[in-house]
């Protein structure tokens, strides 16, 4: 099978690594090959954080231009930085939180406007599905959800290769027993926010 | 996954582990007794592990003060019959590499492992250096891994060649493999042999010039037999096309090459080269005898490359090699699939399809920074102010390697020369000889405990004159908050002796040692204008802990850090001299405080001009504005 790849961006701080881990271990319980490429270290402190993975047949996780199937961007400016991975058959899960740099005042370019990034990701993609997860996660409890309402979205992408109970079994092995409550809150409300912006 | 998996999961088990996680279930299917390390991207998450699982798995591990202290303890517990396991980012064996080389000619009795992460690309390092070289510096074999499961298998398998040889061997990962997740199949635990003895034998251990000499001899011929064994080892695996054109690789570069080779169904043979010193020589001419030309794809340096080449000219053979050396593939940084397609492209006269960048638009970057309330930020805002107040514009500032070192962007612009480890107060013995520039040199705790002590003695001994500031915030925290010498708790969480950085450098004879509180910043700031005013080495400790290890602030609990809009005149001294990432512009350009990011340090509150930055009590426990 050729892979299904998923390139996510974000911020460090964002969660990104932890909702990897528990796409990856969906992927190994459903019996599928997966591997993920991550960068730890100093890009914690506020940096770019991405991660890439493939399910399916594939021996690096790096993946090539153009070819993610999937981009999940838990930040806009991290979304457009990310363009170059997708194809006009990508789908675009996109959270329209900014973060802003924190020397953006000494910056050569101006933050991009939202309406910019999703033009722009627009023209590049099949589908661009775009939430204020960072809203949706503070309704549903807790502003740390948020990267459980992206995850939530993703499973309601079409063709996307991991079952929605799958998911939700690797996140209860994967975060603290009493945050379970808040997080499935947010992965239904992202679930639901990306079915009815497909319909 | 809960992390004691990786101990409590049974032979067959599954898990996706992270290359660095599976370096060390290798460690438990292996018996590793004794472990050490000193924490450094991309290799601290084994160390992180270990000190979760050590206990329980009955094996010791250590944070050790230094690299160079972490590979001689694995040494001996090793010449003692345990089997040892010591790893470190690739800049850190060049701490330890003065040992290395005599461990290689002493060689061991227990199986002795050294991982070495190496960082293409310099993703969290100062360099990319190949580790590949110190395998031929120091004559001892390498592995190379590509995956998580490689990784696992090869610890084991480099035990078995450790014991069989009786030398230390090489485990090299790159960035991409330690921080790579996959399925991992395991094996069975080996329950370690714990009590070790040293059997003294002098003439083994003790390389002085007359038993050196004989060390080498030695080692030469194991070397030797063990180059017989990488030609006849199956972990050097040859895929044929039946084609004119082969293709030799290792480690994270083999996952990129057979990414592009079975997606565009290239035509190519594949040699993929896992035992990687002593270079399989006789496979290599097997391999080269039915193609014509051969693409060598490694990372970083091209030392497959130039070692095929001597195979080729010792031989007489006629074939073409392709690599970095011909530049048909580029010579720094860490490769990908598209880098490889390109390559292949190239060597092969084909047009490849390469992506499009496709955005026109101009981007903002995202470089990282201290994190809200960061008192790494006030010190540096309070020397700066305290140069200022004394006139003071010249400014020399030698820095070291930690989260400290990205002061480096602007508005803090305090980081002007870096070497290693240590090196912030060896160089200010040279700034303070060669100029007659103030120098004011920075260095965390823990860097001051693994490289710090001996240039302090050096610069009190030598009559320099700068001031050192110590920025102790209790934990390594740049690689993840790992204990050090100076905590009361060791590698394995259990209590521990806590070393006294004032009396260090009391003992050093610095005769001004002063310690401050950074987020108190008039106090701080006055106390800087003294060491820049002292004629010797100054010595101030800026001493608060890591928010990150810190927690929620419990105190502040229920106080905001708010702006009264009346007050603020929109100077912006906040935004732009502190540039605490909670401080923002809002869409209106009032500035604001963010809440949730706030840690309540108040730095921002004691250094606004207007004062119109106050602490406000609220009612809402979780911290957000009405």
């Amino acid at each position: 099978m050729n892979p299904y790849n998923i390139y996510i961006s974000g911020v460090g701080g964002q969660g990104i690594i932890k909702t990897s881990i528990i796409m990856g271990e969906a992927a190994m319980k459903s019996n599928l090959s997966v591997v993920v490429g991550e960068i730890h270290g100093m890009s914690q402190r506020g940096g770019v954080v991405s991660t890439q993975m493939k399910i399916g047949d594939s021996y690096s996780p790096l993946i090539e231009e153009g070819k993610a199937k999937l981009l999940l961007a838990f930040e806009p400016l991290e979304a457009l930085r990310a363009i170059k991975m997708i194809n006009k058959d990508s789908y675009v899960v996109m959270n329209t939180a900014p973060i802003y740099p924190f020397n953006l005042r000494q910056s050569e370019h101006p933050y991009p406007e939202l309406s910019t990034i999703l033009d722009q990701l627009q023209s590049q993609a099949q589908k661009v599905i775009a939430m204020d997860a960072d809203g949706i996660a503070k309704k549903a409890g807790h502003i740390l959800a948020t990267n459980m309402v992206m995850l939530g979205a993703v499973a309601a992408v079409p063709d996307f290769p991991l079952e929605k109970e799958i998911i939700l079994a690797s996140m209860k092995d994967n975060l603290p027993e009493k945050s379970i409550p808040i997080n499935l809150e947010a992965f239904e409300e992202g679930f639901s926010f990306c079915s009815s912006s497909l319909l | 996954m809960n992390i004691k998996e990786i101990l409590t999961g049974k032979e067959k088990d599954k898990l996706f582990l992270m290359g660095n996680e599976a370096a060390v279930r290798g460690a438990l299917e292996a018996g590793v007794a004794v472990a050490s390390t000193y924490p450094g991207t991309p290799s601290s998450e084994i160390g992180n592990v270990l000190s979760v699982l050590a206990e329980d798995a009955g094996m010791y591990f250590e944070f050790s003060v230094n690299e160079k202290v972490a590979l001689e303890v694995a040494a001996a517990a090793a010449a003692s019959g345990l089997r040892s396991f010591t790893f470190m980012k690739h800049v850190g064996v060049n701490v330890a590499s003065d040992s290395l080389m005599s461990v290689a000619y002493t060689g061991v009795r227990g199986g002795m492992v050294i991982l070495t992460a190496d960082d293409p690309s310099m993703f969290s390092s100062q360099n990319e250096q190949d580790n590949r070289h110190y395998a031929r510096l120091a004559n001892i074999p390498l592995l190379e891994a590509s995956s998580p499961q490689e990784v696992k298998d090869l610890m084991k398998y480099a035990y078995q060649l450790s014991e069989e040889f009786e030398v230390p061997v090489i485990l090299r990962t790159t960035t991409r493999v330690s921080h790579m997740r996959g399925v991992v199949e395991l094996g069975a635990l080996e329950k370690p042999k714990t009590n070790g003895h040293f059997e003294k034998d002098p003439q083994r251990f003790v390389p002085v010039p007359e038993s050196a000499r004989v060390m080498h001899r030695n080692l030469v011929e194991k070397m030797g037999e063990i180059g017989v064994l990488s030609n006849n080892s199956s972990l050097n695996e040859s895929f044929d096309n039946g084609s004119q054109v082969g293709i030799i690789t290792s480690g994270s570069a083999y996952n990129y090459v057979m990414d592009v080779v079975e997606e565009y169904e290239l035509p190519v043979n594949v040699l993929k080269i896992t035992f990687s010193y002593p270079l399989p020589e006789k496979k290599v001419l097997e391999f080269l005898e039915n193609i014509e030309r051969v693409l060598v794809v490694e990372e970083v340096d091209p030392i497959m490359e130039k070692e095929i080449m001597a195979i080729i000219g010792k031989h007489q053979i006629n074939k073409v090699v392709h690599g970095k050396i011909d530049g048909t593939l580029p010579r720094i940084y860490e490769y990908s699939p598209d880098i490889v397609l390109e390559g292949v492209g190239r060597m092969m006269g084909l047009q490849m399809p390469v992506g499009t960048d496709s955005s026109s638009v101009e981007l903002p970057k995202r470089p990282p920074t201290l994190c809200p309330g960061c008192p790494h930020r006030a010190a540096y805002f309070e020397v700066k102010k305290a140069a200022e107040d004394l006139g003071l514009d010249d400014l020399i500032f030698p820095t070291d390697i930690g989260c400290y070192t990205l002061g480096i962007e602007a508005p803090y612009e305090i980081a002007d020369y870096l070497l290693s480890m240590g090196s912030s107060i060896g160089t200010s013995c040279g700034f303070s000889k060669a100029t007659d520039q103030t120098v004011v040199s920075f260095i965390g705790d823990s860097t001051f405990f693994h490289a710090g002590i001996p240039p302090l003695i050096n610069a009190v001994h030598n009559k320099n004159n700068f001031v050192l500031v110590i920025l102790d915030n209790r934990t390594t925290a740049m690689t993840g908050g790992q204990p050090h010498p100076g905590l009361p708790v060791d590698g394995m969480g259990l209590e521990a002796p806590e070393m006294s950085i004032p009396e260090i450098v009391k003992a050093c004879g610095v005769d001004m040692v002063e310690i401050i509180n950074p987020l108190s910043v008039r106090n701080s700031k006055e106390i800087f204008k003294k060491a820049l005013q002292h004629d010797k080495v100054a010595v101030v400790i800026s001493q608060y802990p890591c928010m990150l290890i810190k927690g929620k602030p419990e105190k502040g609990k229920n106080i905001i850090i708010h702006i009264e809009d009346d007050k603020c005149t929109g100077c912006d001294t906040c935004v732009m001299e502190l540039t605490c990432p909670a401080i923002y512009t809002n869409e209106d350009g009032k500035i604001r405080i963010d809440p949730l990011m706030c840690r309540r340090c108040s730095v921002c509150v004691q250094t606004c001009p207007e004062k119109a930055i106050r602490a406000k009590k609220i009612d809402n426990k979780r911290g957000e504005e009405e």
